[in-house]
């Protein structure tokens, strides 16, 4: 038997059993829990969507509610640089669909995205997309009661990854969530802490003159231009007044929220 | 029989792979910052040492020497794949925090070790309660450090609040360094202390022991 | 250019694998006893990693990756459930064909490292340097940089760990922490340094 064992034909036998046995087991796993997978995914994105907006609360919603809540929004494309809606034939033409168009998954790629000079690159994150998905809760044709942007930012370990809902002004602030950041527990980490970010609703960014006056004040923010910052994370806190000026600046939703809303 | 109780319980403190045979540690260390995410964690890989050691041990008879080590390493691959597709399905939040290191259990040296030591020379059944045996030592270690790091890092037990912390109204200060990397360090240390002060044959000896100073003392 | 440096300044310092990441742990632990075996084995990390990582970078981007195969006429296809069989395999050849090169053309070196070559190839700093590359989905540029830097960055830990354990041979530690124990404690420590680097960029 031991003879047989390292033969050249047993190695061959071996080998190709083990990879079609292992190849079949893990293949059919992977196709049928694909839609599992895929639903997973859209429901958190979405319950991310509805926790900034001040919509899902943890306390008394579940995650059947979810669907059921997110209903109510629209995802539409927005063209950054053009700052308005991307149209219909636009979207035709480029092949995207604001129901599937994954902007994280285009961020590198030079066809959906561009790169930022040093200082352009306001928050750190290297490259924006072209085109951004934003959701609306519609209350009439062109009228907006709220607005939920994505934002991102590079704070102290990695970039943070968030959605900011605004107003039908354009300016106010409805909430704020982060739903993925690397930032040390218990200090930048305390940006998912809902004391923190239960500051937000109400604040306003721009000033009179449409400038981004937004600030994260270190030691008490109390004007309707600034939030408090985290105690021992000055860095994760600069780095959220950053994310906020680039993406309601110029290269973000400035000119977008200016021409629609 | 007994020999199976033997071989499922010696991991447990005499033999137990993080603290004894130094192995699996990477994920202990860098995961048990949330005991939630850590029993998973735990379940996984118990589950992958236990099959992968089943299944090494099945076909141990028939496989090539110079292709050994590849095959153990598909087959605990494939295993591993198929439990992070399930994670990915089933809890997606935490699979989401486990990121990385669901992979990391195919190159977690208590699974390939074992396989290796243990399955290539058994028969199916004690290799596979082996592989339970030693998924339930470095379970033991890592839920002792994950509910010492979680308690009094943030004040909670798998996110049901026992110290209510400052940040929240409360009046415990969290200890801030017990979330970040060097206390996951130092806890083990701590660990191997304790467990060697009581099974004191663990404990390693000296290279070299140091003569008792010969020479008279005076000029210095 | 300053990108790169960056990234780097950070695999080596900042996110150090070994001291921040925990990764590669037995083997740190194992073979940190000696300055001299350290060198070697930190040495060798740093080469396969510089060649693991870029190479697997390109197959997850140009096999494995969702849409990767539209090169071949298949866009539809998403293999990358298939990734963390492909790299391990890749690393295993990878390691087994290094073995084989350093045995003809470089025996000397090949003697040195002795019986780490194997064992590297299970080193889940080096697998682990491969899944953090896919999961940031950094460019093959990027990927050739990380993983000089986070080679660099073990070989580092390492090396600073085992003139530590030398030095403390020396030392009166108590017998439940003797060996293993007082290394825990002493890597603890270094993290706890390393810490400082946080926030470091370029």
């Amino acid at each position: 038997m031991s003879s047989n064992v390292n033969s050249v034909s047993n190695v061959i036998k071996v080998a190709l059993a083990v990879c079609a046995v292992c190849s079949v087991i893990i293949s059919s796993a992977a196709v049928v829990l694909k839609p599992m997978q895929e639903a997973n995914m859209l429901l958190d994105r979405n319950k991310n969507i509805l926790a900034a907006a001040g919509i899902f609360d943890a306390t008394q919603h579940t995650n059947a509610d979810v669907e059921r809540l997110f209903a109510e929004f629209t995802p539409r494309l927005v063209d950054l640089d053009a700052g308005r809606f991307l149209t219909e034939d636009e979207a035709a033409r480029l092949e995207l669909d604001a129901a599937t168009y994954d902007q994280q998954r285009v961020r590198n790629d030079p066809e959906f995205s561009d790169a930022l000079s040093g200082a352009d690159d306001v928050a750190s994150i290297r490259r924006r997309v072209k085109y951004s998905t934003i959701y609306t809760l519609d209350s009439g044709p062109d009228q907006y009661d709220l607005v939920v942007i994505p934002v991102s930012g590079y704070g102290l370990w990695g970039i943070m990854y968030g959605y900011l809902a605004l107003e039908s002004d354009g300016n106010t602030i409805r909430g704020l969530g982060f739903y993925e950041h690397g930032e040390t527990p218990g200090l930048g980490g305390e940006i998912s802490n809902p004391r923190w970010l239960a500051q937000w609703p109400g604040k306003r960014i721009f000033d009179d003159n449409d400038e981004v006056a937004f600030r994260v004040v270190k030691g008490g923010g109390s004007g309707e231009h600034q939030v408090d910052g985290l105690a021992g994370a000055t860095l994760t806190s600069r780095g959220v007044e950053n994310m906020i000026e680039f993406w309601l600046g110029d290269l973000g939703f400035g000119p977008f929220l200016d021409n629609e809303l | 029989m007994s020999g199976m109780k033997e071989i499922l319980t010696k991991p447990l403190f005499r033999d137990n792979p993080i603290t004894l045979q130094i192995l699996g540690i990477c994920s202990a260390l860098a995961v048990t910052t949330s005991l939630t995410v850590t029993l998973v964690m735990c379940v996984a890989l118990t589950s992958v040492a236990a099959f992968a050691n089943l299944f090494v041990s099945v076909i141990r008879n028939h496989m090539p020497s110079s292709i050994r080590i590849i095959i153990q390493m598909t087959i605990i691959a494939s295993l591993v794949i198929l439990v992070d597709q399930v994670l990915q399905a089933i809890a997606y939040d935490i699979s989401k925090q486990l990121s990385v290191f669901v992979g990391l259990i195919i190159t977690n040296c208590i699974v390939l070790g074992r396989a290796e030591a243990f399955a290539m020379k058994n028969p199916p059944f004690p290799s596979f309660v082996d592989g339970v045996g030693n998924g339930m030592g470095y379970s033991l270690i890592l839920i002792a450090v994950a509910t010492l790091r979680e308690l009094f890092g943030a004040g909670t037990l798998m996110g049901v609040t026992i110290l209510p912390s400052v940040a929240n109204g409360g009046w415990y200060q969290p200890n801030g360094l017990m979330l970040l990397a060097p206390s996951a360090f130092f806890i083990i240390g701590g660990l191997i202390w304790v467990i060697r002060s009581r099974y004191t044959e663990q404990v390693e000896q000296d290279e070299f022991v140091m003569a008792p100073h010969t020479v008279e003392g005076g000029a210095h | 250019m300053e990108h790169y440096l960056s990234l780097l300044v950070s695999a080596i310092f900042v996110e150090n694998m070994a001291l921040m990441l925990f990764l590669g742990m037995c083997t740190f632990l194992a073979v940190s006893k000696q300055v001299e075996t350290a060198i070697g084995l930190g040495l060798t990390v740093v080469f396969v990693l510089t060649l693991t990582v870029p190479l697997n970078n390109v197959i997850y981007s140009y096999v494995l990756a969702d849409g990767a195969l539209a090169w071949a006429g298949l866009p539809e296809v998403d293999l990358s459930f298939l990734g963390l069989l492909c790299y391990i395999g890749v690393i295993a050849a990878v390691v087994q064909i290094l073995e084989m090169f350093l045995d003809k053309y470089v025996p000397a070196l090949y003697n040195a490292l002795g019986v780490f070559l194997p064992l590297i190839a299970v080193n889940c700093a080096i697998f682990g340097g491969t899944l953090f590359m896919v999961e940031r989905t950094y460019s093959f540029s990027e990927s050739v940089v990380y993983g000089f830097g986070t080679g660099t960055g073990w070989a580092l830990a390492i090396i600073l760990l085992a003139g530590i354990r030398e030095k403390m041979k020396y030392s009166d530690v108590p017998e439940g922490l003797r060996g293993l124990g007082i290394t825990f404690i002493s890597v603890g420590l270094m993290s706890l340094g390393f810490m400082s680097f946080s926030g470091l960029s370029l």
